[in-house]
């Protein structure tokens, strides 16, 4: 492969794997992207990511990258057109915050939402929506069109999820996690970012993620009521 | 004039790795001791999403989060830095330092909270994370290469408090023996300068943790009475 060649290991319903996509599209950054099936893992894969064995694997100058938000920086550092970041080290402090925040309270509990039942479902919903109510009060704090300001930024990117997964979580499980009366500037947010015209035409088909994902919370939650009942 | 706090806890490796990265840097701070157990409203205001310490203060604005800590502070600092320049490199950094941050501290901490039953799965489960750990080392001093960097900061719990306490709740996870490339790394790693200034004392180290095999209910009954003060982190996924 020629060295300046950027190509992108990812999984077609990953929202690690779209993050770095935007992120790519938002640099206007050319690159070759190959589809992984992850449940039967290349060798590419397993060479490039030894470690964790996930994707997204971001591979530059024939150097692998692994770790979306850690991706995210990278083309942030190599790509210097259209920055993610902020300039100042404060308001950058801020961004990582709220990108870890997004990714470890929000996503995360929305995850274990889907794939449980019962009590530990409930609890998982009430941990999402506590989750939200911060992201919301921040977003009101904001008072701008996206995290980044006027422009998509690093938290809109990783926080993407929210706006076009969560909805087909919420659908698989049943489940009411984002009220519109309750979250007013989050549903700002989300009409602002999926009708920006680089998100807007790069988001997974709606039908296939909810066969996906309503595949994918029963498989994990039977596999925890029987190593529950094991 | 620069200002900068530090709001910590003693026993937390999370704060040990902000105030080596400020030792390195030669940054001079004021530490204020959090009492886990009746947070202070400071503590409150400046960290009002999660409550906890660390938490830097520099010229009156806060930054919370403690790896959040380490890249403000290198960015902030420009001397000693702590992250390689090439974003490759950095991006590697980084990486491992996730690595120990959310996949060794989690299952060493587990180890040490173990009971009878549960130790040799625990067990099994930090040593392998030591030792993907110990083949990244490879022949270098430091994670960092010459000097400390962000990895061997973050890695600051393997380095010190967890050898003092495995030695006396007489565990056998780290050993020279299995993991020599590791143990010899966190010998010159303990005798760095910006490291020494902040270890936790020994003795109050050893003091704090119950002996391990105390049977569940006295284990958990100490870990609830703990909880307020350091929550052990979640069971792996």
């Amino acid at each position: 492969m020629q060295s300046q060649r950027v190509w992108l290991l990812g999984f077609w319903a990953s929202p690690f794997v779209q993050r770095v996509k935007w992120a790519l599209k938002l640099k206007g950054v050319e690159y070759e992207y190959i589809e992984e099936d992850l449940f039967d893992k290349s060798s590419l894969l397993l060479k490039l990511n030894p470690v964790q064995k996930l994707v997204p694997v971001l591979v530059h100058n024939r150097k692998p990258i692994s770790e979306s938000i850690l991706i995210l920086e990278y083309i942030d550092e190599v790509w210097k057109q259209n920055p993610l970041l902020p300039h100042d080290p404060y308001e950058r402090a801020q961004a990582r915050f709220w990108a870890k925040f997004a990714e470890e309270k929000v996503r995360e509990s929305t995850w274990d939402a889907l794939c449980s039942r019962g009590e530990e479902r409930e609890k998982a919903v009430k941990s999402s929506i506590e989750a939200l109510e911060k992201f919301e009060e921040e977003l009101k704090l904001k008072g701008t069109k996206f995290f980044g300001g006027e422009t998509i930024g690093f938290v809109d990117l990783v926080a993407g999820f929210i706006s076009y997964q969560l909805p087909v979580f919420e659908e698989v499980g049943s489940m009411k996690i984002l009220d519109s009366s309750k979250f007013p500037a989050t549903f700002d947010w989300i009409y602002n970012f999926l009708n920006h015209p680089v998100i807007k035409d790069d988001l997974p088909a709606k039908d296939l993620m909810f066969d996906y994902y309503a595949k994918r919370s029963k498989e994990i939650s039977d596999e925890k009521d029987s190593c529950r009942n094991a | 004039m620069e200002e900068v706090k530090l709001f910590g806890y003693w026993v937390s490796p999370f704060c040990r790795s902000v105030e080596i990265a400020l030792n390195i840097k030669g940054i001079q701070y004021e530490y204020i001791e959090e009492d886990l157990t009746n947070k202070s409203p400071q503590l409150l205001q400046y960290n009002p999403v999660y409550k906890k310490i660390p938490v830097l203060l520099h010229n009156g604005k806060p930054i919370v989060e403690s790896m959040v800590i380490l890249e403000y502070i290198d960015e902030t600092w420009k001397n000693n830095p702590i992250l390689p320049e090439d974003p490759f490199e950095k991006a590697r950094a980084r990486f491992w330092a996730n690595f120990v941050d959310q996949k060794c501290f989690p299952a060493l901490w587990k180890t040490i909270w173990s009971t009878s039953e549960q130790y040799e799965q625990n067990k099994a489960e930090a040593l392998e994370r030591l030792k993907v750990l110990e083949n990244e080392l490879g022949g270098k001093r430091f994670f960092g290469g010459d000097s400390i960097g962000m990895v061997d900061i973050v890695a600051n719990f393997i380095g010190f408090s967890f050898r003092t306490i495995q030695e006396a709740l007489k565990l056998d996870v780290f050993t020279e023996d299995n993991f020599p490339k590791l143990w010899e790394w966190a010998e010159n790693f303990a005798n760095c300068s910006p490291v020494k200034k902040c270890l936790p004392p020994q003795d109050k180290l050893i003091a704090n943790f119950p002996p391990a095999y105390m049977g569940k209910t006295l284990v958990s009954s100490f870990q609830s009475r703990l909880q307020l003060q350091f929550h052990p982190p979640a069971a792996a996924k």
